[in-house]
């Protein structure tokens, strides 16, 4: 069987940047929205645009209340502490005090608060959206969310924002 | 190492333009360097552009939000100020190497 080569498109596009980024926050752990965070802001430091659609737990990272106080799993997170047991990262306020490690380790780091890293995103031209259909499902209305949130959209908004050529979608 | 003549001076960059020496820089290549870019250099340009210096040669690392927290500019206005991605355009104006900050 032939296999046919793809030589042109490849190196077509050896000097087309990234353009456009659309990062989806769907989850609402203190990592993963850190993660959706850099990429976001990482992409508008590159002079690339940027939005981010916050869905289902990613919701927390826009509401006023819950932003700056979010939390990474120490139980059922392999990753966190091997030689931890299972028991004693469940004993109540070890989450807590462990994401308020993590948080404090990330300010050495430079890197903000949830709040103030939206802020940084919003002056650097980056635009925030939150979930029409996850927000129904929380009971969350606008006033729930962080003033620079730009709209609540759904799904076929979302892809109308991710419209052009070179646009990456992210999902986190 | 290339090197490159800016405002009749030769100074040495990387591939990607920054310079490697910080010490060879001078006022006059960061004005054409921003021509280059496309923009002319303000007070409040040069304002941010020693201030970069300064960090740099200290030793500091440099972050957007450090500049926001200088009391100089707004995140805002730094984004204004070097369109294209503030912290690499100012830098390489400021002709001190590309920070590598992931925020």
């Amino acid at each position: 069987m032939e296999v046919s080569t793809m030589e042109a498109p490849i190196q077509g596009t050896k000097d087309l940047p990234v353009k456009k980024v659309c990062v989806i926050c769907s989850k609402g752990n203190l990592q993963d929205v850190y993660a959706a965070l850099v990429l976001a802001n990482g992409a508008l430091m590159e002079g690339i645009e940027a939005n981010m659609f916050f869905t289902f737990f990613g919701l927390v990272a826009i509401q006023k209340d819950k932003q700056d106080h979010l939390h990474t799993a120490t139980v059922g997170n392999p990753a966190f502490m091997d030689k931890l047991p299972t028991m004693v990262a469940g004993l109540p306020g070890f989450e807590a005090f462990a994401s308020y490690m993590m948080r404090k380790e990330m300010d050495k780091l430079d890197i903000p608060p949830v709040s103030e890293f939206l802020e940084m995103i919003v002056a650097g031209g980056g635009k925030l959206y939150g979930c029409k259909l996850a927000s129904d499902m929380f009971k969350l209305d606008r006033e729930d969310f962080i003033d620079d949130l730009e709209d609540i959209i759904t799904v076929g908004d979302f892809y109308a924002l991710a419209e052009g050529e070179r646009t990456h979608v992210i999902f986190v | 190492m290339p090197n490159r003549v800016i405002a009749g001076q030769t100074v040495d960059v990387n591939d990607e333009g920054y310079f490697t020496d910080p010490t060879q820089w001078s006022e006059n290549i960061a004005s054409e360097l921003a021509q280059e870019a496309g923009f002319e250099l303000s007070p409040k340009h040069f304002d941010v552009i020693n201030f970069l210096r300064d960090r740099y040669m200290s030793g500091q690392a440099l972050t957007i939000r450090r500049v926001g927290k200088s009391g100089l500019v707004s995140i805002k206005e730094f984004y204004d100020l070097f369109p294209g991605g503030p912290l690499k355009v100012s830098s390489k104006i400021a002709g001190i190497p590309k920070p590598a900050s992931c925020v």
